[in-house]
């Protein structure tokens, strides 16, 4: 059984400064910030090693930071540009009994993760799903489509904060 | 004529067919809602299977973000709809978590006995309609009456049967009912002797078990990986539950067993081990609603119901046993009163993923009892 500090100062002498950094406050789980081109390396070592096990992905969610700049629109909605968008992995150990929080940052213009689906099966359809709704581009996913929208939905990604909603979808009024 | 037949096929040494793909659902009365189902077929084999979501989805997570935290609670009603008291469990506990607020004895243990009962009536709506899937209609006929009087009894603590916005951040809405506790031990009484003529209908049942045992066999490190959680992960072997190995509320203060799968009729982690294993969760249940009953101290029910919810600054990953597998709400706050971003760990949605891997090579009837045995809830599949 780890902490997240120990697990962290493993994964710094691994892979050096393409871990970003352990982040703790008093109000949030600690998390480690790794580098988005480098997560799937580093989750087949966090699921490998011995010490660490970590067998299972609990949760895999997108989210949009909404840090960029943001410029409200005549209409009342607001556009946002720059800033980062982020993918949150919760691991755990069924062996060892630890937990760990994974965080990466993307820009939010190209935003390029590593997919992580072939060390954990489980991340295939949370990686579709953070590509439905927010619009992340998961690298070597192997079937990387929308899962909850229509398919031909072509208004963007509905969780992303200046999301609009569109007037028409083939020729049906949306807000009905 | 017997002989030419024969004669026929020897001479063809491989009957190989051409591929074929067939749609199941979205309206096909096994998937238990509206999912559709690609089947890529060889003959009647099932080579690969492709489920296609989303009919019933709602964004709730976007509803979330334009809400305040309480205002959310009626929508994880409307995700699993039949297990909507855990749905609730999950996010109040979650929230407080990330309010740092404590709650009273009383209201925990009013959380566990409903989040109990919820359990059962959830298992009987899983085991009934597996039944009604494979062509069994009396055990449907009977789960539905057993959960009716439970229903009854959420009916009498909250006013609704089925969407009960009951447990809210920092307590519930109602205290119980004075007759509550009497109708909760003479239902566990009723109930026992009914978990014994099911096991006669079904689950002893010749047909039931060909049906079920050695099909769709799901092993225990494969489960894992493909994150499945709950009656499905257990029924695999794996001894996991969260309200032993994670625990939340006052479940450390119950004695219960955590049924396993054991492989009696054919392989461990079959479809007739799944099913079993909700008939024996169904009875640890009772266990566990017994003691609490029994043990459930007096108090105000809505003394830590906080004024105004706003947390600090923060992010937050929750989880509790749903009926269904590891329920995980994600919130981070701003600080402001809305959340800025629930994400649903949906069990469902994470099971349903590892149809593919369960049905490669059985035959297309097989799809039917191995969907059954996941036992999804589309709501909560689509969110």
């Amino acid at each position: 059984m780890k902490t997240s500090e120990e697990i962290y100062n493993l994964l710094k002498e691994k892979f050096n400064n393409k871990i970003i950094e352990l982040t703790s406050a008093a109000s949030v789980e600690p998390f480690i910030v790794v580098d988005p081109l480098i997560i799937h390396e580093v989750c087949f070592y966090l699921r490998d090693d011995n010490d660490l096990q970590f067998n299972s992905l609990m949760n895999l969610s997108g989210v949009d930071n909404a840090n960029g700049e943001k410029k409200p629109e005549v209409d009342g909605s607001i556009t946002i540009s720059g800033g980062t968008l982020s993918v949150v992995y919760h691991l755990e150990s069924t062996e060892l009994k630890h937990k760990v929080i994974l965080k990466v940052f993307t820009p939010r213009e190209n935003p390029e993760v590593q997919s992580v689906s072939d060390v954990w099966r489980c991340a295939d359809w949370h990686e579709r799903e953070a590509y439905d709704l927010i619009g992340i581009n998961f690298l070597n996913h192997p079937d990387l489509r929308r899962i909850l929208m229509p398919y031909d939905w072509e208004a963007g990604h509905p969780l992303r904060k200046d999301y609009k909603n569109p007037e028409f979808y083939h020729g049906m009024k949306v807000p009905y | 004529m017997i002989n030419t037949i024969e004669k026929n096929i020897e001479t063809q040494p491989s009957l190989n067919t051409e591929e074929m793909i067939l749609n199941m659902g979205p309206q096909h009365p096994s998937t238990h809602g509206v999912l559709r189902l690609e089947l890529l077929l060889e003959g009647e084999i099932v080579k690969k299977v492709t489920p296609h979501l989303g009919y019933l989805h709602r964004c709730f997570e976007k509803h979330a973000e334009v809400m305040t935290y309480p205002q959310v609670i009626p929508y994880t009603d409307r995700m699993d709809y039949l297990a909507s008291m855990y749905n609730e469990f999950g996010y109040a506990i979650t929230v407080e978590k990330l309010l740092d607020i404590k709650v009273p004895e009383r209201v925990e243990y009013i959380r566990v006995i409903m989040g109990e009962l919820q359990r059962i009536a959830s298992h009987l709506v899983a085991l009934g309609t597996y039944g009604a899937d494979i062509g069994a209609m009396t055990p449907f006929l009977f789960c539905f009456r057993d959960r009716e009087k439970i229903l009854s009894l959420f009916e009498l603590t909250c006013g609704a049967r089925l969407l009960y916005n009951y447990i809210w951040v920092g307590g519930v809405s109602h205290d119980l009912h004075p007759d509550f506790i009497r109708l909760a031990k003479e239902f566990i009484h009723y109930f026992r002797p009914k978990v014994v003529e099911l096991n006669d209908l079904l689950t002893n049942n010749k047909i039931f078990i060909e049906r079920t045992a050695n099909v769709g066999i799901l092993p225990a490190d494969v489960a894992i990986n493909y994150g499945v959680t709950g009656p499905m992960l257990r029924g695999s072997g794996m001894k996991w539950d969260l309200r032993r190995n994670d625990p939340y509320s006052v479940y450390d203060k119950f004695d219960f067993n955590i049924p396993v799968g054991e492989g009696l009729m054919g392989t461990v982690g079959d479809s007739w081990d799944r099913y079993y294993v909700r008939i024996l969760e169904m009875e640890e249940s009772l266990k566990i609603l017994e003691q609490a009953l029994a043990q459930i101290p007096e108090g105000d029910v809505s003394s830590a119901i906080p004024k105004r919810v706003k947390p600090p600054v923060g992010e937050v990953y929750g989880r509790v046993e749903n009926p269904r597998g590891e329920l995980g709400y994600y919130i981070i706050s701003d600080g402001s009163v809305n959340p800025f971003r629930v994400k649903v760990r949906a069990p469902s949605f994470v099971n349903l993923s590892v149809m593919n891997e369960l049905c490669k090579g059985h035959m297309v009837a097989d799809v039917v009892a191995i969907l059954g045995s996941i036992d999804i809830v589309l709501g909560e599949v689509d969110r």
